[in-house]
């Protein structure tokens, strides 16, 4: 009975741990989504390069959502929110959310004074 | 001291988290406001300047008083510094996993590996912040001047804290005074690495990429 509970509670871990295989895949496309940010960024810079239009008129949406996703699986998978408990994700969530509003904020405010206050 | 025994010696907590990783959590959520301001801050100002280098480095630029200043990044290194910083949470998630099997050899080559590309990602910005301070690019120099180093200066620091902490762990591991019932120890330490590396995250096309 002892044994067959330890080996439940193995089981367990071994659901929640995240194998060396997702840890090497993970960094390839980190790895990857930076060649990208700085591909399309080049892209922008040089006329004749294809995509140049694209990039140009779309680099920083394109730069936000790499950024995005390079960050959601560093905290995901490397920081292991995926598997730490709910807590934890409330937590840093909670803090993202108030640091997304700080920037917002403060954006907007400055783009008003620009415009409407000078 | 057996993993069981260690288990036994943890306080048992509400949350059923260890109050150290619960604390760690909570000094990141800080942490992403103390950054959060600092981003909105450089956000604001680093168009908002009279003269001097920058405020647009991607091209060459014409300040009010005629002169012409050239784009002053360095993208490629840079580069290489993000890619080495993100290889450097592989490396010690990977040393992470060697202290939790116990497994010394695969934890000190790991540890040691993520101290080199944080040492790496240091020598990087000071020889950067050297470099601008040689193009004329002081911290009171403009705006964009002061938000830049405010901004990077900070993350930097906290690299180097990171890289203080992991050295100390490193010490402890070569020492056989990191055995796995202590691995929370490196997880940690790993955690707020992590953290210094998302920033850098943001950090890395706000100021380098975007126009």
């Amino acid at each position: 009975m002892a044994q067959h509970s330890m080996a439940a509670v193995a089981h367990a871990e071994d659901e929640f741990h995240i194998s060396t295989g997702t840890y090497v895949r993970i960094a390839v496309i980190l790895f990857a989504l930076t060649a990208l940010e700085v591909g399309g960024y080049e892209a922008a810079r040089r006329p004749g390069v294809p995509g140049h239009a694209f990039a140009q008129a779309w680099l920083t949406e394109v730069l936000i959502l790499l950024s995005a996703a390079k960050f959601a699986l560093v905290a995901f998978f490397y920081m292991h929110l995926k598997t730490d408990g709910r807590l934890l994700r409330w937590v840093f969530g909670f803090s993202l959310t108030i640091a997304a509003i700080v920037i917002l904020a403060l954006v907007v405010l400055m783009w008003y004074m620009l415009v409407y206050a000078t | 001291m057996s993993a069981a025994h260690a288990e036994a010696l943890e306080h048992p907590t509400a949350t059923g988290i260890d109050n150290r990783k619960l604390a760690i959590w909570t000094f990141i959520g800080s942490e992403c406001l103390f950054f959060a301001s600092l981003i909105s801050t450089y956000l604001v100002y680093h168009a908002r300047m009279k003269g001097g280098p920058g405020p647009y480095p991607h091209d060459p630029w014409t300040a009010p008083d005629g002169r012409v200043y050239e784009q002053i990044f360095e993208i490629p290194l840079v580069t290489f510094g993000t890619a080495l910083l993100l290889f450097s949470s592989f490396f010690v998630v990977m040393a992470l996993n060697g202290a939790q099997r116990g497994n010394r050899k695969q934890l000190l080559t790991w540890l040691g590996l993520t101290i080199v590309c944080g040492l790496f990602f240091v020598g990087m910005q000071v020889y950067e912040f050297t470099h601008f301070v040689h193009k004329g690019l002081g911290y009171t120099t403009n705006l964009f001047a002061s938000s830049f180093y405010t901004l990077t200066g900070f993350h930097g620091s906290h690299v180097t804290m990171g890289v203080i902490w992991l050295v100390t762990l490193f010490i402890l591991a070569l020492r056989g005074k990191l055995p796995k019932e202590k691995a929370l120890n490196l997880e940690i330490a790993a955690l707020y690495w992590h953290f210094v590396d998302v920033v850098w995250i943001v950090i890395f096309p706000v100021v380098y990429l975007m126009r």
